[in-house]
Formats: structure tokens, sequence, C-alpha cells
């Protein structure tokens, strides 16, 4: 009973927007180019998601026809890219940020340079991808792998640093190996900081490949919006961005599903 | 080897540390054999220097000078010859009732028929079969370190470190695993060295308790506790023995307030 009512409050917010996002339009007090009625966007959304042609069984599987409208086969590019530049950036920070974590050596060569590094914001990237890269998938690929790369990094490292010395102690007396101590110690007590790092690493991917979208790429849920301001689409432009919400919280729900499945021992440990 | 050498022996040994420019003795001069399946206390106030032994022993950290030796041959380093329980349990939380159980195992490279079935066994021996599956942020303090003695005991190491392991029990758990670890104690013949703070603990578990001094840590009186088993907590050689510990102990108990008044007056 109590869920459903949390629920119910929970679309309460939403509503009285939608409701008085429908008065300023309907009462004419702004320009419908400037802002457009809900209704108008919510029709613009299916023309954008629906496929464009009629099912033709020559062309291809059902499903395959149900996403050939603009807005899945945008949302899939954009998604594609958020996965392989985010695989790209945590498959190198990963090796590294342990090797950093475990290895005072390995810390001191790397860390001065990260320090560098990590401040530039991914998009400060942008003119040296464009002329490293040219244009397409391979320069946002790169700058989302860099919005990826620094906080699993980051997290990696803390993560393996804090691993309580009274475990290896443990892992000692037992007679682990040092591989052993790595694989079967370090590696476990550090996965919560890791999923933390790969879940901050996964919403800067998804940030970046918008923004690279806008400027590098011609597909893409980044591209469309603006694209359709050139075409003063407001509804388009909205439509695009509520899209983008609802794919970014799916992947964030995805992720945080994820860890707290691959951490069922760590739940709730903080209590005790 | 000599059969009637002594399991633990301790010679000689001075632990030293830096303490703002000055040398500090944790351990000074400590002389302790521990003879095989003997079960020994090492009771103390806080800072007497009774866990630094207890690591030394287990090779954590190794003494400044004076040697230790288990069977014979010098330690050098932890091994699984002497099991640890420690305080905090230190229960691996990622792995669950059983697979902490396995580890050493595992290490050691055993067949995985011959450590399910020790495993097995071992879940039995500590009334832990329902629990095997859980984690342990699931599992209350007693379990804990239930599971955590049954690690070591996968091992089948002669020796058993314990270094306050019921310190952090509430009172009738903790009667419940001391008697559960001199019934394992009975059974398997393992030479225990337990470090307590706990004068009753000491008493009701030990053959030998060997009491320690406030800085620098030396043996202040290696008392035999010539009572039977199982011993009454209540009855007169207890309480007498008791009493005399007390005494020992209160009077390093002041020293250990004195030096920390005269810190914080320094200070």
């Amino acid at each position: 009973m109590k869920r459903y009512r949390h629920a119910a409050s929970g679309i309460l917010v939403p509503l009285a927007a939608i409701a008085f996002w429908q008065l300023l339009s309907a009462k004419g007090w702004v320009n419908a180019t400037i802002l457009p009625s809900p209704m108008q966007v919510l029709t613009k959304w299916w023309a954008y998601l629906r496929p464009l042609e009629a099912y033709d069984p020559s062309m291809g599987s059902y499903l395959k026809w149900c996403f050939s409208g603009e807005l899945p086969q945008d949302a899939m590019g954009s998604l594609y890219r958020v996965l392989l530049g985010f695989a790209i950036g945590t498959g190198l920070a990963l090796p590294l940020g342990l090797a950093m974590g475990y290895s005072k050596v390995v810390y001191a060569l790397f860390n001065p340079l990260i320090q560098v590094l990590r401040p530039i914001p991914p998009i400060a990237y942008i003119p040296l991808s464009i002329l490293w890269f040219g244009l397409g998938n391979p320069p946002a690929v790169f700058l989302i792998s860099i919005g990826a790369f620094f906080p699993v990094l980051m997290n990696t490292v803390t993560g393996v640093q804090n691993v309580d010395s009274i475990y290896l102690r443990v892992g000692r007396n037992l007679g682990a190996s040092r591989y052993t101590q790595f694989t079967r110690i370090i590696l476990p007590a550090a996965t919560p900081y890791i999923f933390t790092g790969a879940r901050i690493g996964m919403g800067t991917a998804f940030i970046v490949v918008i923004v690279s979208e806008m400027i590098a790429v011609n597909n893409g849920l980044g591209y469309r919006i603006l694209e359709a301001r050139e075409y003063l689409w407001s509804d388009k432009i909205i439509a695009g961005m509520f899209t983008i919400g609802l794919l970014g919280l799916g992947i964030d729900t995805v992720m945080s599903r994820l860890s707290s499945r691959m951490l069922r021992w760590h739940r709730g440990l903080e209590q005790g | 080897m000599n059969a009637n050498a002594s399991h633990i022996s301790v010679q000689a040994v001075h632990k030293v540390f830096q303490s703002g420019g000055q040398d500090v003795y944790a351990l000074k001069a400590i002389d302790l054999e521990i003879a095989r399946g003997e079960f020994v206390c090492l009771l103390g106030p806080s800072g007497c220097g009774k866990s630094t032994l207890l690591n030394a022993v287990a090779g954590f950290s190794l003494p400044s000078s004076g040697s230790i030796a288990v069977e014979g041959a010098a330690v050098a380093a932890p091994g699984p010859d002497r099991g640890m329980v420690f305080q905090e349990y230190a229960l691996f939380p990622w792995m669950t009732v059983e697979q902490n159980i396995a580890f050493g195992l595992q290490v050691k490279g055993e067949a995985k028929p011959a450590i399910q079935a020790r495993v097995d066994a071992l879940l039995e021996l500590l009334h832990l079969q329902d629990f095997r599956k859980r984690y342990p942020k699931d599992l209350s303090g007693g379990m804990r370190q239930r599971v955590a003695i049954a690690r070591v005991l996968a091992l089948d190491s002669p020796i058993m470190l314990m270094d306050e392991p019921f310190g952090a029990l509430d009172a009738l758990t903790r009667r419940t695993l001391q008697d559960e670890l001199l019934r394992l104690w009975t059974e398997l013949r393992k030479t225990i060295l337990f470090v307590t703070h706990s004068i009753e603990e000491a008493l009701y578990l030990a053959d030998r308790t060997v009491v320690m001094t406030y800085r620098p840590g030396t043996i202040k009186r290696d008392l035999k506790v010539d009572l039977p088993r199982p011993r009454d907590v209540a009855s007169p050689g207890f309480n007498a023995l008791k009493k005399e510990l007390s005494q020992l102990l209160m009077e390093e108990q002041n020293r250990h307030e004195q030096d920390e008044f005269r810190g914080a007056a320094v200070d």
C-alpha cells in the first residue's frame, strides 16, 4: 500500500509540470516555435519513433523493421558509441588502475601525468580528436573513452589502495601466494570502488557521446537535436532530449542493478 | 626431532620500535617455551606487548633480536602451520561461509572433492551447516568467529594463534565459544596461544597463564592453572587464582595509566 502511495506521489510533480506547460501553450503565453505544447512534442516523438515505411517482408525481419525509424536508429548509434568508448576506456583504465594501486613504483611513475591530464574535460579534446581521427565514429569513441577512463582509473586505484590490510594478513597466514592474494583478495575487495567508478564513467561517457555527436558525427541523438534546431523544430529537440534522458536513466539502472547483483556480499555492509 | 622439545620456543626476544626519537621496548627479554598440545594464555593490559608477541610468533612482524622457533625451525614468515584467529574476525566478506573455509585448502591446491569433504566436516564440527551459503555480513559475531575458527582448522595446522578472538562478543556467546574451543582443543590436540585481557577467560581456558608487564613488555608471571576441567568459575580455587592475577594485573594497569597521564602532561 505504502509502495503505491510512494509511486503515486512520484508522478505528482511531473504531472503538475506538464499541466503548467500545457497551460502556457494553450493560453498562447509563449510562442509555439519556442515552446511547443506537450501534445505536439508527443506527436513528433511518435513520428520520430515509428518506422518510415510500411512493413515489407522482403526487406528483412519484423524486428528490424520495428527499429528502422529515425529515433531507434539514432538511439542505437549513440548506444553503440557509448558502449564501445566505455569498453575501451575501462579496458585501459582497469589494468593501469590495478597496477597503480598495487605497486608504489607504478603509482610514482604514472601519477604525475595522470594528475595533469585528469582535469582536462573530455570536451577539450575535441579539436585534437578531429585533427587525429577526422569525422565520424572514431573521434567520438576516442572522446567517450577518455570520459570513461579517468573515473574508472581513479576509483580502481583508490579501491586497491584501500583494501584492509587485515585481509592480506589473513591471506599470508593461510599461505596464499602473491598472485592468489591479488586475484582472490585485492581484486574482489576493490570491486565496490571499481563499480562506483564504472557507473560514474558510464555517466560521463553518456554526456560525452551527445556532445561529440553534435560536433563530429552525422547521426545519433546529439546530432539529431542539433539538426532539429537548424529547422527550428523545437518539438523534435524536446522529444530528442527526453529520449536522451530516458536512455541515460536506462543505462544507469542497468549499471546499478548489475553492480548490486555482483556485490550481494557488500550490500548494507556499512551497517555492520 | 626430540620429542621433548618445545612446540613453540621463544628465546631472548626483544622488539623495539621508535617513538618520538626514543626506543620503546614492546618486548624485552622474553623467554617462553610452549609444549605440544598446551593451551597458553597471554594476559595483560593493553599496550603490554601480548599481541606483539603473538604477531611475532605468527611471523607478521619479526623480533628485533632473539629467536622464535616452531618445531625447532626459526619463524621467518607467516605460514599455514600457525593458523591465526583475529579479534575482528577478518572473514573475507565477498566469500560465503563455505568459500571462506575452503580458501586455505584451495590455496594449498587440494582436489575439489577433498576440499568439499573437509568443509562439510568443519561446518558440522562448528554447527554451521545451516549457514554455509551465507555471507559474513548476515552472521552474528559469534557465528563469524566460528567461521574464522573453521577457516584455520581447515588447514589442520598444529598451532592456533588467537588474538582476543572473543573480545567483541557478549558474555553468553563468549562462554559458548569458550566451551566450543575447549571441546575442539581436547578433540584435536592443538597447541594454542591465546591473547586476552580477561582474567576469567584466561583461567577458564588455559593450562598456563602468562602475565605480561606494561612497557617494557616482559613476563611478570608464568602461572600454571591446575584446576580440573570443566572449570567452575564460582569455585574457591578459581577465585583464589583470579584474585592473585587481579592484583598482578592492577599493578600493570596503574603503570599504564600513570604513563598515559605523564604523556598527557608533557603534551
